[in-house]
């Protein structure tokens, strides 16, 4: 079928203009470098909100796995949490918190769009990588909790000795999967201003009348993306030969 | 499943031969239009359907552009340039069709669904390599809109502008007079459209946007309270002025008939009477080298 289609589509009446819109060498040329310049924005944005995903996300799904009556107040504050923020569209937050709290009379550097878009985005994502987490968590059986708790460690030892490292190992691709969708997901923050990758591809797209730098900007992403699937298929793998030793093929 | 595929494959191929047939019946249709109000002798045989001019405009179209998003009222400055072009090429009111695009429908390499498309295009080079322009039917400046006490206001030469947060609206022509021109010392911010550009003014974010001078008298009169056009800019400090075309599929052949038409509304004053019924553009003040 990928041959029909090679030998065909170049016989089209009008392939000569979907050429020269989408795969225009001239223009892929002159508008690289830039797309090259302003991804890099994109890393930085995707750098520094993944640790602090992490880390709330951790702390929401531990909370969520608390047993102590003490804690409850604290467990419905992560339902809601977690229900609201997972529920609402991205677009939404990134709008609302990227404008709506620098609106309300913060000076520069405060009020930078970087920063509030960066926040909307941690705030969200932490909500899905909670729920991975809490995923994981619950899926360690329950004996391995009795044993700890016999052997005479804490309930926050068994968790941080015993539970944890068991959870998070099994999580690992699903972890992947949101972080493949983070990293596309950060170019929502040119919404409010930063001219990131897609913005710049865009500017260029109305500068030229021409959509080939959309097509620059998803190699430059795929030249990200795919190395970050086939590293988590890999983990993947690697799981399956330490935990069950056999293949059936 | 390979051969469910082949299948598909053959079936689509089939598919679109057959409308490239279509298009080809539809460019042979030639009949001069000899009725009253169908459009003239050169429009003959050119337009998208005989008799009848399709002009597109944006989704949704603006003030002062276009009034309440409504352009078959003739009202603003566009609707009443595309009726009077209409006129001129002999298309009577009932003849003339509106349809709806965004900017990128209309670059877009397909068959085009409009015989002109007008919001706003300003003709440049690059953009000439995927579309036809017809002349201009009008010409502005870039201005700069600020909310009253900003760093923005009061400035009155372009070295003054060079700490200013800037912020433009995607893929306009204010956007690389930005960063072109008075090459501010940090990166403007960019928006899809003037409500978010509207937002992050009054979040602080920019301390102004720059778009043309008749959308700036329209977004500090009705859009942005506490807003006004600090200054509009001189025509040569980019070299050339903002010239507005109409969009036509490349190498169109009605783009003629309609530069005929633009010139003879110039020459007879229609075009500037038409500007000074929509348009208000004084009062700003001008911001030079």
């Amino acid at each position: 079928m990928a041959i029909a289609l090679i030998i065909a589509i170049p016989k089209m009446p009008r392939w000569d203009r979907v050429k020269k819109s989408f795969f225009n060498g001239e223009v892929l040329g002159e508008t690289f470098p830039k797309l090259l310049d302003a991804f890099v924005l994109d890393i930085k944005i995707f750098l520094w909100s993944v640790p602090i995903i992490l880390f709330i996300a951790m702390l929401v799904a531990v909370t969520r796995n608390s047993r102590s009556p003490a804690l409850f107040p604290l467990r419905i504050l992560a339902v809601v949490y977690v229900d609201v923020m997972r529920g609402v569209p991205v677009l939404l937050w990134i709008y609302l918190i990227g404008f709506g709290v620098p609106g309300l009379g913060l000076e520069r550097p405060w009020n930078s769009p970087l920063l509030w878009g960066s926040v909307a985005l941690v705030l969200t994502y932490a909500t899905y990588v909670s729920e991975v987490f809490r995923a994981g968590i619950e899926s360690v059986h329950e004996s391995q909790r009795a044993a700890a708790r016999s052997l005479g460690l804490s309930n926050a030892q068994t968790m941080r000795h015993v539970v944890l490292p068991q959870a998070v190992r099994r999580v690992i691709p699903p972890l992947m999967n949101d972080m493949v969708s983070l990293q596309k997901d950060v170019a929502l923050v040119s919404l409010i201003g930063p001219i990131e990758i897609l913005r710049q591809a865009g500017i260029d797209k109305s500068k030229f009348a021409s959509f080939t730098p959309y097509v620059g900007a998803a190699i430059i992403f795929l030249a990200i993306t795919i190395p970050m699937t086939r590293t988590t298929d890999w983990l993947l793998e690697r799981e399956r030969r330490r935990t069950s030793g056999t293949r059936v093929s | 499943m390979r051969r469910l595929a082949v299948i598909f494959a053959a079936a689509s191929s089939l598919a679109l031969f057959a409308c490239s047939d279509d298009s080809d019946s539809d460019t042979t249709t030639t009949e001069a239009s000899s009725e009253a109000g169908a459009g003239n002798e050169c429009t003959a045989g050119k337009t998208l359907e005989d008799g009848v001019l399709t002009i597109a405009t944006g989704t949704p179209a603006y003030s002062p552009w276009v009034i309440d998003d409504a352009p078959e009222s003739k009202e603003g400055f566009e609707a009443a340039v595309a009726y009077a072009v209409a006129e001129e090429l002999g298309f009577s009111d009932a003849n003339v069709k509106w349809v709806r695009t965004s900017f990128d429908e209309a670059i877009q390499p397909g068959a085009k669904n409009f015989d002109f498309n007008l919001q706003q295009y300003s003709i440049t080079d690059e953009r000439k390599e995927t579309v036809s322009f017809s002349d201009p039917y009008y010409t502005t400046n870039q201005a700069m809109v600020g909310l009253e006490g900003s760093a923005a206001a009061g400035v009155g030469t372009l070295a003054d502008l060079k700490s200013i947060k800037f912020g433009a609206q995607s893929g306009t022509t204010s956007l690389d007079f930005i960063t072109e021109v008075i090459q501010p010392d940090t990166e403007p911010y960019v928006y899809d459209d003037n409500a978010a550009a509207k937002a992050a003014l009054e979040a602080g974010q920019v301390d102004a946007i720059v778009v043309d001078l008749p959308t700036a008298f329209y977004i500090a009169a009705v859009e942005i309270e506490g807003a006004s056009v600090v200054g509009q800019f001189a025509a040569d400090l980019s070299g050339q002025a903002d010239e507005f075309g109409l969009v036509f599929d490349l190498e169109n052949p009605l783009v003629d008939c309609v530069n005929t038409a633009l010139a003879t509304l110039k020459d007879d004053g229609t075009l500037a009477e038409i500007e000074s019924t929509w348009l208000n553009e004084t009062g700003a003040p001008v911001i030079s080298e």
